[in-house]
């Protein structure tokens, strides 16, 4: 089953609508309920982060009868150095992503802590793309 | 502990979700970061915070928290609401400071996730 989902940056309305359609689909699936939440939590993170960071994006999701993958490519800034996106607390999120609950520095080690598999490709001035495995 | 005993000791008012008043609860969360609330790997609580705004109500339903208790009388927005009910997440609204209610609530026998 493939499910695909455009996001804009910008929209905190809509933030987390990929994340909860996917979380109605595993759920009729019968997935592992603690399996579902390391799913919707990495994706809605991911999901914010574009609406935080980018121009728009797309995701794609995946669910297979052995987990889902999770493609979110966005066209945006892109990350200049993963190493530091990646430490805990370290943000470059604006004062509106805040006030919405984020930008703590705590959204990619997030993701990768939930994830079976976490690769991230990035190109400054082009954007980024995220890959997230998770097995069922 | 009830629903029900939470929106009273904490003098609150149900804005959705009135169902689940009869539901149980063991533990909470209190925070204004939604992030640290998604790291929470436990399931079933209730999310204490002062955040009032669409991105709570997706907290909640993505952490499987399904009560959500907003402090200092923060405006439910409708779109806030449509979600909650969607979701079937219970929101009490309180006058009092998260302070306060987490204090109520921890001596009144509520756990807390750490």
């Amino acid at each position: 089953m493939r499910f695909e989902y455009k996001v804009e940056g910008g929209d905190f309305t809509q933030a987390g609508y990929a994340a909860s359609q996917v979380k109605k689909n595993l759920k009729q699936l019968g997935v592992d309920s603690s399996v579902i939440k390391r799913v919707v939590v990495a994706l809605y993170e991911a999901e914010v982060n574009i609406v935080a960071h980018a121009y728009r994006g797309v995701i794609y999701a995946d669910i297979e009868s052995s987990g889902i993958k999770l493609k979110l490519v966005d066209e945006g800034p892109g990350i200049p150095d993963v190493t530091r996106a990646m430490t805990k607390g370290f943000s470059t999120a604006s004062p509106a992503v805040r006030e919405m609950g984020f930008g703590a520095g705590m959204g990619l080690p997030n993701i990768s802590e939930n994830a079976d598999s976490l690769l991230i490709e990035t190109e400054v001035g082009k954007g980024t793309t995220l890959n997230i495995e998770i097995r069922f | 502990m009830k629903l029900r005993d939470i929106c009273s000791l904490t003098e609150g008012i149900v804005v959705s979700g009135e169902s689940r008043l009869d539901d149980s609860v063991d533990f909470a969360f209190a925070s204004d970061l939604m992030s640290d609330v998604l790291t929470i790997k436990k399931d079933h609580f209730l999310l204490i915070t002062g955040l009032a705004n669409i991105q709570s109500i997706r907290t909640a339903e993505m952490s499987d928290a399904p009560y959500l208790l907003l402090c200092r009388n923060k405006e439910v927005t409708d779109e806030m609401l449509e979600l909650a009910r969607e979701d079937n997440i219970l929101i009490i609204k309180s006058k009092f400071s998260m302070f306060r209610c987490a204090g109520i609530l921890f001596n009144a026998g509520l756990k807390p996730v750490y």
